[in-house]
């Protein structure tokens, strides 16, 4: 009977230590992460090699599909409105009441002056569908147990090549992520913090993004309220709503 | 003694007819060739001064170092201070700030929508202030094509080339698209107040033109340029002069750490202009170099010739007792004689034809599709007094060098073979 006893207990404890698959990680981030649709408030603050400014705006989005993005401050910036229809952008700019659509290399340009490009503001697709994952170690990152992810692409039509996700192991959020070109080089790398439980899912509020091909402090992003699962009205993802 | 001398090449044309025609070719030829290279290189010199390269140019520390990208975000803060101060410190050099920058250009269709879309070469520069002459050093006047000149802020010239791909004419709006000196993207409405032709391949692709004001606030640059330009007061470029202008100022900032204070280049210190600017002052030592040693060869050749002919001469005036220095020295004199004919000579056909080039000039357009080093499209020669006396030089010294080499042989005439010429 105590043998019985013990032998369930080890099954047990093995059982939740067991280290799950790198797909079942990403699985539970992505239920973390992804959301059919969210309204949140930002406040992106770039520090420059000379200066630093912070740009505040709302964005509403409907799964990875669709995003609507207005920048509310300072005032050079206010107004200004981005559009995210698919794998099309458009922003529009009061001052010249234009839309312009931004495709091929224009979207690797820095958003705002930011370290952040509209690639990787486009690119809200689920980590699964895109990339091949397999847990390669473990790490401790502030004191907060990680579990290393290495991830490789398996479609043409992405910004990275590859990526390296610390994945934290009680809450399943990305702590800190390092991304590669297909040359192996490191481009940009970001440390995510302040993580909050919303509405039931572990969220981190502030992500620091750092483009390490580009000179100055990086740049911070905060979000500064989040909702999800809100009703949008769908007049909102249409090219008439810029211009309102 | 002169006239004496003078006399014999007169009367004997086959002393003098040869030589005479050597040098002036020679002669032509240098002074041609230093006034189409003075052209050339020096029309080449200018235009990349006046649009890009300024005879002198400061920027900050950190923008020099990477001036070929145009790193805007490293440019001049507070430059109306700077202004004040170069203008009190150089008062006799022309300052003027200017922006460069890329981007592309959007023409709009009827409904706002993208029509047309290219990249764009654009430059800010001070149209409105009144007072910078920046449009007369750009001979902007003479560049257009249609339209008008910027008048009103707001308003762009655009290349003509581009506004045919566009699609637009003067009077009608676009939109540039670039990016701030924080790095924002930026948008800038602008009227086409005309279209330019500048008659240079890199220019004339893909130039829009604007006010500096403007340019300041579509990138969002107030009181800021990334290059603040200066001109010589006698409006052509001098090494020398600029190179000591740049060591001085450059020599109160030297133990500033500050990668964003000012520092000052040349034109010959800024990309591959100094290699041209090297090339361009030696082109003249080098063409008459060239020409003063084939001439000597070719005099040297024809001086054997003449004295082989004048064998007999040489024999009797030896015979009678001259002196073979005497001799020698007579031939010497009558090479000046013949270098100073064959270089007047040479020297107005060759004049003649650099003045047909400098007037008329050769259109090479054709030869420069693509090109990206700013070069003129039409080239023409440029006759500088040097022109009127540098003839002179390879002139004299080839065929005085060649009668030289050449009367070498009345040394080695024998006396006794003298007489034994004379009795035959």
């Amino acid at each position: 009977m105590k043998s019985i006893i013990t032998a369930c207990l080890i099954f047990m404890t093995t059982q939740i230590f067991a280290q799950p698959n790198a797909n079942e990680i990403l699985d539970r981030v992505d239920k973390n992460m992804s959301s059919e649709n969210r309204v949140f408030e930002s406040s992106m603050t770039i520090h420059g090699k000379r200066n630093s400014r912070t740009i505040t705006s709302k964005t509403y989005s409907v799964g990875d599909k669709k995003s609507y993005t207005e920048y509310l401050s300072p005032a050079r910036e206010q107004g200004t409105k981005m559009l995210k229809l698919e794998d099309q952008l458009w922003i529009y700019s009061p001052s010249t009441d234009r839309t312009i659509q931004i495709s091929g290399h224009m979207l690797r340009q820095s958003v705002m002056g930011s370290d952040l490009s509209y690639e990787d503001m486009m690119d809200d697709r689920k980590l699964q569908d895109v990339y091949d994952a397999k847990v390669t170690g473990e790490e401790e990152i502030d004191g907060q147990k990680t579990w290393i992810l290495e991830l490789t692409a398996k479609v043409e039509d992405v910004a990275y090549a590859s990526r390296k996700v610390w994945i934290d192991v009680e809450r399943y959020i990305p702590l800190k992520e390092e991304l590669f070109a297909k040359s192996g080089q490191l481009l940009k790398r970001s440390t995510l913090s302040d993580v909050q439980k919303i509405e039931g899912r572990w969220f981190p509020s502030i992500v620091v993004y750092k483009d390490m091909l580009k000179q100055g402090d990086g740049t911070e992003f905060e979000i500064t309220s989040i909702k999800f699962n809100q009703k949008i009205p769908e007049y909102i993802f249409t090219k008439a709503a810029l211009k309102q | 003694m002169i006239k004496f001398l003078l006399k014999g090449l007169i009367r004997d044309k086959s002393r003098s007819r040869l030589p005479i025609i050597i040098v002036s070719i020679g002669v032509m030829l240098t002074v041609f060739m230093h006034a189409y290279i003075n052209g050339f290189m020096g029309d080449t010199i200018e235009l990349n001064a006046r649009f890009t390269h300024g005879h002198l140019k400061v920027m900050t520390k950190a923008y020099a170092d990477n001036m070929n990208q145009i790193p805007n975000d490293l440019a001049l803060l507070e430059v109306d201070e700077l202004v004040a101060d170069l203008n009190k410190e150089y008062p006799e050099i022309k300052w003027t700030p200017r922006i460069q920058f890329g981007g592309l250009v959007d023409a709009p269709d009827e409904n706002g929508e993208t029509k047309a879309q290219g990249p764009a070469m654009g430059l800010g520069i001070d149209f409105l202030s009144g007072h910078s002459g920046e449009a007369d050093r750009l001979d902007i006047e003479n560049a257009l094509v249609r339209g008008n000149l910027i008048q009103h802020p707001g308003e762009a010239l655009l290349s003509e080339l581009f506004s045919e791909k566009l699609g637009v004419n003067p009077g009608d709006e676009v939109t540039l698209i670039g990016s701030t000196m924080n790095g924002s993207m930026t948008m800038y409405n602008f009227k086409v107040a005309g279209t330019v032709t500048f008659g240079a391949e890199a220019l004339d692709r893909g130039a829009i033109i604007v006010d500096l004001e403007d340019a300041r606030n579509a990138l969002d640059m107030q009181n800021a340029a990334g290059e603040l330009i200066g001109f010589l007061p006698e409006g052509l470029y001098n090494d020398d002069e600029a190179f000591q202008i740049a060591e001085t100022f450059n020599n109160k900032y030297q133990d500033d750490a500050d990668e964003y204070a000012p520092v000052m280049r040349t034109l010959s210190q800024q990309g591959s202009m100094g290699q041209y600017v090297a090339l361009s002052k030696g082109w003249t030592v080098y063409i008459s170099a060239i020409f003063i040693f084939a001439m000597a060869l070719v005099l040297w050749n024809a001086g054997l010739l003449g004295g082989l002919r004048r064998y007999g001469e040489f024999g009797v005036r030896l015979a009678m007792g001259e002196e073979k220095s005497h001799v020698y020295r007579t031939l010497i004199f009558e090479s000046v004689f013949i270098g100073i004919a064959g270089t007047v000579v040479g020297t107005i056909f060759g004049l003649f034809f650099a003045w047909l080039l400098q007037t008329y000039g050769i259109d090479i357009s054709g030869m420069m599709q693509g090109g990206a080093l700013m070069m003129p499209s039409t080239i023409r020669a440029r006759i500088t007094p040097v022109d009127y006396y540098v003839g002179l030089i390879p002139g004299l010294i080839s065929t005085v060098l060649g009668t030289m080499l050449a009367g070498i042989g009345i040394y080695k005439r024998k006396t006794a073979q003298l007489f034994k010429e004379l009795e035959a």
